[in-house]
């Protein structure tokens, strides 16, 4: 079957020592960049170099891209998610002090709310049920 | 014909209470399952009717509001993580799924077992929980608030923590069972529909639901040693929380529903003696739902303080998700038409979800929609939709699997006419509950409270005599499905005439399955091709 070949599979030492060095080589481009400043480019060259990393011991080491590509399919769909969760997330917390100018206009100036002229208590008054809700939704899951 | 019980079958080949607590078999560890999910499902309902009782008036009847927080907590955390998530999947997947397939077993006999040991653990601690202290946070576990509840919170999340642990143990079975065990010639698109939605739920449960064990483990660490990642005192974001929660507890929702849907696609090609109409988009709407329901979490927290961008796109996207379950719904009613349809009770089952099923989905659009949420977020709106998708969803599916799949997993059928009587007790007292609970939402009335305006007493006490009468109908199917077990009629190895594969077997199926390895003879809805009987023919074996 496919996949016991797949774990027959035997690669040439050269390669890994090939891999190995350059796992090596991109440890010292690591520790160089990080002595220099390149801004807000900092973050994005470390986790690129980081990602070329990962994605050598995930080939080679450990075998994906010798493998039945559903492994592939399962190990870049888990990082998917990942990204998709973190990435929608920050919708949110990068975005949350947007706060949009509104200006106020006079609306519906001529409309009226009936009720029954009896009820003068807080409780059955329509408008005030609302407002109750209102703030009742804001903090019952609290 | 008169049919007879088989001399050798699962339930009889080994005897004794270790037979059954050590079992390998996945049709016993399917009952196994269905005790404890369905006492648990007992347990919900008990609560259930205690908050019904308690909302006959605004005033004290039975429990204070403390007391009424605990009980809506345990009603949701019980129904949520203890019924409904393994319900379908571990019950009726376990026992039918590799029947179907024609295989002898799951692929990982001992992790299924586990899997039930380890749900097992799970239930223990939310009696733990129960019982030292209780819990009253809501099933939602919302920071702050349970960051410093008093209650039992660390047991009750160490529960729902273990659960998932049995829900990616089961996943993860179902995923590779149906990747490796198919008999020969079941090719993907010979699937039942049931095994496809059963692999789409699968991939969910494996993919979501470790992101509920770490947001639940985070919730721990907050609460026993402050690391304050929900603390803004410390730096941290109480809304993060929701986010953590919601990438899992939406796709949840499809881990209860799916299933479901899966059930109803075999009701209703069996009981219209047709084809279904549109395999294939039925088939992957399945995967289309289990996708999409990734990017939609935020309508959760629309008016939770999340930014407005974020809340304008998951408003945008959840609108997607209504397209393949719109899909589902138009291919059942295409495959009803101008087949010959018979009502027996599994039907009936089907046809209460197609109408209360469409009636949360729309609803569920409307929630989606920001401008109305807004205003509709924590009433009853959203009580009444959520409970028409699961109540009037799943829980309908649930039950037209039970009555359905009753005949082949006992080997005896139950009393029709009560399971008929049974069928419109659920239907009518289910829309008495739940619809008004739309008129009261719309009105103002929150949900998760103990008492209420006056002005709402009418409709609440209408709403509690609709859950008595659910309440009285699910005591009245106990009772005739369990009478079935010892003294219904035999029913035969095929008493519906359907062309899946489980029903070549006899019923109750042998402890293997098969005799040999069966292949595959005839796709699952060739019925214009096939007339099936209820007689055991020998299937072609290698
Ligand atoms: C057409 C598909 C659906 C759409 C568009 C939809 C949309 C929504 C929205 C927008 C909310 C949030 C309402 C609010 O809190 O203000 C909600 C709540 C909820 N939905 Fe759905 N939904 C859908 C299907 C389902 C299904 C299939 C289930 C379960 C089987 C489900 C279960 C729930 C639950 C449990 C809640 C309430 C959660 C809570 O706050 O406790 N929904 N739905
Ligand atoms: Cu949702």
């Amino acid at each position: 079957m496919k996949d016991d070949a797949a774990q027959r599979h035997i690669l040439p030492l050269n390669l890994y020592l090939a891999v190995g060095s350059g796992l090596l080589v991109l440890t010292v481009i690591t520790v160089v960049v990080a002595q220099m400043d390149f801004g807000p480019m900092n973050l994005l060259i470390a986790m690129g170099i980081a990602v070329i990393k990962a994605t050598l011991v995930a080939m080679f080491f450990m075998h994906l891209k010798y493998d039945n590509k559903i492994y592939m399919l399962v190990f870049s769909g888990s990082l998917l998610f990942l990204g998709v969760f973190i990435i929608f997330t920050m919708f949110d917390t990068l975005r949350r002090g947007d706060i949009y100018e509104e200006i106020a206009e006079p609306y519906l100036k001529e409309a009226v709310i009936y009720r029954k002229a009896e009820t003068t208590t807080a409780l059955s008054h329509p408008a005030a049920d609302t407002s109750n809700t209102a703030s009742d939704t804001v903090t019952s899951d609290h | 014909m008169e049919h007879t019980i088989p001399e050798k079958h699962y339930l009889n080949e080994a005897t004794g209470w270790k037979s059954w607590l050590m079992t390998l078999d996945h049709k016993r560890i399917g009952i196994l399952y269905m005790i404890m999910v369905m006492f648990s499902f007992f347990l919900g309902g008990v609560f259930a009717l205690l908050i019904r009782w308690e909302l006959l008036s605004p005033d004290k009847i039975l429990m204070g509001p403390e007391m009424y927080n605990q009980a809506f907590s345990l009603h949701g955390i019980i129904m949520i993580f203890l019924f409904i998530i393994p319900s379908i999947p571990a019950i009726l997947g376990n026992f039918v799924m590799p029947l179907m397939i024609g295989a002898k077993d799951v692929a990982f006999p001992r992790l299924n077992l586990a899997s039930w040991y380890i749900y097992v653990i799970g239930f223990c601690f939310a009696v733990y929980a129960l019982f030292t202290g209780g819990i009253d946070t809501g099933w939602t576990f919302y920071t702050p608030y349970s960051s410093e509840s008093t209650t039992a919170v660390i047991p009750i999340l160490t529960a729902a923590f273990v659960l998932g642990f049995s829900s990616i143990f089961t996943g993860l079975n179902f995923i590779v069972t149906i990747h490796r065990l198919r008999a020969p010639g079941m090719t993907w698109f010979q699937l039942p529909l049931f095994v496809w939605a059963i692999y789409a739920t699968a991939l969910i449960q494996v993919l979501a639901t470790p992101v509920l064990g770490i947001t639940l483990a985070l919730l721990m660490l907050e609460r026993v040693v402050g690391i304050g990642i929900f603390d803004p005192a410390m730096g941290g974001d109480p809304v993060l929380f929701q986010h953590f929660f919601w990438f899992y507890s939406h796709p949840a929702v499809y881990i209860m529903i799916l299933p479901g849907m899966g059930i109803i696609s075999e009701l209703i090609a069996t009981f219209s003696h047709r084809r279904i109409f549109g395999y294939k988009f039925i088939a992957f709407s399945s995967l289309g739902i289990a996708f999409t329901g990734f990017l939609v979490w935020g309508h959760h927290m629309f008016v939770s303080g999340q930014s407005d961008l974020a809340a304008v796109i998951f408003s945008f996207l959840t609108f997607f998700v209504g397209i393949p379950s719109g899909i589902k719904i138009l291919n059942w009613i295409a495959t009803m038409y101008k087949g010959s349809i018979s009502l027996d009770t599994p039907m009936l089952w089907a046809l209460s979800f197609l109408i209360l099923f469409s009636i949360g989905g729309f609803t569920g659009i409307v929630l989606g929609t920001l401008s109305i949420d807004v205003h509709l977020h924590d009433t009853y709106f959203v009580v009444s939709h959520f409970h028409y998708v699961m109540v009037g969803g799943t829980v309908m599916a649930i039950f037209g699997g039970l009555h359905y799949w009753w005949p082949k997993i006992w080997g005896r059928m139950y009393n029709e006419t009560l399971a008929r009587i049974a069928v419109v007790m659920i239907f009518v007292g289910f829309n008495i509950t739940f619809f008004v609970q739309f008129i009261m939402g719309t009105q103002g009335m929150p949900r998760r409270y103990a008492t209420y305006l006056p002005q709402f007493q009418g409709m609440h006490g209408f709403s509690s005599i609709g859950a008595l009468i659910m309440g009285v109908g699910f005591l009245l199917i106990a009772i005739y499905l369990i009478y079935a077990i010892f003294k219904g009629k035999p029913a035969g190895p095929n008493p519906w005439r359907a062309l899946t594969m489980e029903w070549e077997t006899p019923s109750p199926p042998t402890a293997g399955n098969f005799e040999g390895q069966p292949i595959l003879e005839h796709g699952p809805y060739d019925y214009d091709k096939v007339i099936p009987e209820n007689a055991l023919k020998p299937y072609k074996t290698i």
